[in-house]
């Protein structure tokens, strides 16, 4: 067990977010946190990356409590994230932003005098990732002057720069088209695999992609977790497939189980 | 230009030519040398609004970092001006300590103890908060100064006296002539050191972590910098700076009094950097050096030149919030993509 959480409760004033969750997360998994939209998936990532401190119940990191630890803290122990909506330096290029990721791993951030691009490790190590992320040719470009799919995949790789343990991502192919989707979790997965992360958590509406990429599927439907099982028993799951996935993700799926 | 596509880069710019990095090393070089024979070309008076210049050039440096790299507004930034010309008109009047690098020091240290404090409450805030809340600590140093009038001098100030210069003492040559000599190339070191040291600073790592912080705090805090202690670290270089500034220009005014501190003067140093451009890091310098020519050709034709600076930044904000050297910079890009 990597990552896990017990009886997590979050009340925004009346309104229940988190409805007492409780999940582990072992080395080695892929996890897709699903459900409709308000379910409080989103949420529970803030709570998990100690953004958002929960009202009663704890987290773990490796039998270490992490609970409302706040993200530097955190980032630092290897536990990283991205974000659903795009979460960029808008005015940094590829590579100094990968920068601040690597200079902050390596502890370099109070380095008053030192040249930073003379700094063949930093330098390095930044355009490493780009590699990974096939952003080598763009890693003079703006941020901001980058197309959606890869300001995303720019936020996940500054992410995965860090070298973290665990890495939690938050609907990393929100926003990008449909084609762009399979080959940004395809990046996802092997970079995830040459940089050593031992687990991944992600939010993802996209079935398509949780039933392919996921060893586990934890459906979650107003607070509560419904269902945490692997994606044939989430597929075979009726209640599941309905309330949390919606009529047209039911008709879908049912339509393609016939196929069968 | 639009407002909010301005920023600030320190890394070198990409696909720079060899010609245009000769030509830049070559305008470095045209400048130093402009600087050093001034003295003995133009007038004393010139030379005299340069030496001026040099004090605020320091102090703008330190301003920018937290303005220009790090995103933070200080409305207050002339406190730590004042205290730097505090420091020499208490040495050399009061404890009759004259050697400028004792004083130098001392500035430094006593400053950045200051700023320490000032900032730690300060950096808890962004926006306009940080910005009134340095305002705020501007104006109360500036009743303690009048109020404790028997330590300070209240509103009269007190006297500089001349420092001496590298242990030389130079009290016995005229006043004009120890500034346009000796006082005039020690400021002028001094601004050379503190501009070569600012560089360094800004392009370093912990440079780049101030500016991923002014881009996307939230952000910064993911990718594990501490984003409050940075801005800390950057408030406290910053203090100490614009205190060697005060502290360069304490024996050219000649006395000090509490108008150093006064929110107004605090205003200036926004002006200056706004003139010249905080996108750039000589920015604030060009903008200093083009507000004290200016300020001294407009109050000499009219007393309304207060007036004529409102509208001046008027013009500058809607057509050229990149100030002066985001127009030549504009001007050189266009040049270049010309040839």
């Amino acid at each position: 067990m990597i990552l896990s959480a017990s009886d997590l409760r979050k009340y925004y004033g009346e309104f229940c977010a988190l409805d007492g969750v409780s999940f582990q997360i072992n080395e080695g998994e892929f996890v897709s946190i699903i459900g409709p939209n308000g379910a409080g998936k989103t949420t529970l990532i803030n709570v998990l990356t100690g953004l958002l401190t929960p009202n009663t119940g704890k987290v773990f990191y490796k039998d270490r409590e992490i609970t409302g630890i706040g993200p530097e803290k955190l980032s630092k122990l290897g536990v990283a994230r991205s974000f659903q909506l795009v979460n960029i330096f808008p005015n940094f290029t590829v590579l100094e932003f990968l920068m601040v990721a690597i200079v902050s791993r390596l502890g370099k951030g109070t380095n008053f005098y030192s040249s930073l691009l003379r700094n063949q490790e930093v330098t390095g190590e930044a355009l490493e990732v780009a590699k990974l992320f096939g952003l080598e040719e763009k890693k003079n470009v703006l941020a901001k002057n980058l197309p959606q799919g890869d300001k995303k995949l720019l936020d996940v790789a500054s992410a995965f720069a860090l070298q973290p343990e665990v890495i939690l991502l938050d609907e990393p192919t929100s926003g990008v088209s449909t084609s762009e989707k399979n080959k940004i979790m395809e990046i996802l997965v092997s970079a995830s695999k040459e940089i050593g992360i031992k687990s991944i958590i992600q939010v993802e509406h996209d079935m398509d992609i949780v039933f392919s990429f996921s060893d586990r599927i934890i459906a979650m439907h107003q607070g509560k977790i419904l269902a945490d099982a692997t994606p044939q028993e989430i597929e075979k799951n009726e209640e599941v497939v309905c309330t949390v996935l919606g009529q047209k993700e039911c008709f879908k799926i049912f339509s393609t189980l016939l196929k069968r | 230009m639009k407002a909010d596509n301005l920023t600030l880069k320190t890394l070198e710019p990409k696909n720079t030519s060899v010609s245009f990095k000769k030509t830049k090393t070559w305008a470095i070089l045209a400048i130093a040398l402009f600087f050093i024979i001034l003295p003995r070309l133009g007038s004393q008076y010139v030379s005299y609004l340069i030496l001026t210049f040099f004090g605020y050039a320091v102090a703008l440096l330190g301003f920018n970092l937290l303005f220009g790299y790090t995103g933070l507004l200080s409305f207050g930034h002339a406190l730590f001006l004042a205290m730097g010309a505090y420091t020499v008109a208490f040495f050399t009047s009061k404890f009759s300590i004259f050697p400028m690098e004792i004083i130098l020091l001392v500035a430094i240290v006593v400053s950045a103890i200051l700023a320490a404090l000032i900032g730690a409450v300060c950096v808890q805030y962004i926006k306009i908060y940080f910005a009134m809340l340095t305002l705020a600590f501007g104006m109360l140093f500036y009743s303690f100064l009048i109020k404790f009038y028997y330590v300070t001098g209240g509103d009269e100030g007190m006297r500089v006296l001349r420092p001496y210069l590298l242990g030389y003492e130079l009290s016995a040559i005229p006043k004009m002539q120890f500034l346009m000599g000796g006082y005039y190339y020690y400021a002028l070191v001094v601004l050379t050191i503190a501009t070569w040291v600012m560089w360094k600073i800004v392009s370093s790592p912990f440079g780049l972590c101030l500016m991923a912080i002014r881009d996307n705090p939230e952000k910064a805090t993911y990718l594990g910098v501490d984003v409050k202690r940075y801005r800390w670290y950057a408030f406290i270089i910053s203090g100490a700076y614009s205190a060697v500034g005060g502290v360069l220009l304490a024996p050219v005014i000649g006395q000090v009094d509490p108008t150093l501190t006064y929110w107004t003067h605090s205003g200036t140093l926004v002006f200056m950097t706004l003139l010249g451009g905080f996108t750039n890091f000589l920015g604030p310098m060009l903008g200093g050096l083009i507000y004290i020519f200016l300020q001294d050709k407009v109050m000499s034709l009219t007393t309304y030149w207060r007036f004529i600076f409102g509208a001046i930044l008027a013009f500058l904000v809607i057509v050229a919030p990149g100030g002066v050297a985001g127009v030549i910079s504009s001007l050189v890009k266009k040049g270049r993509r010309g040839i």
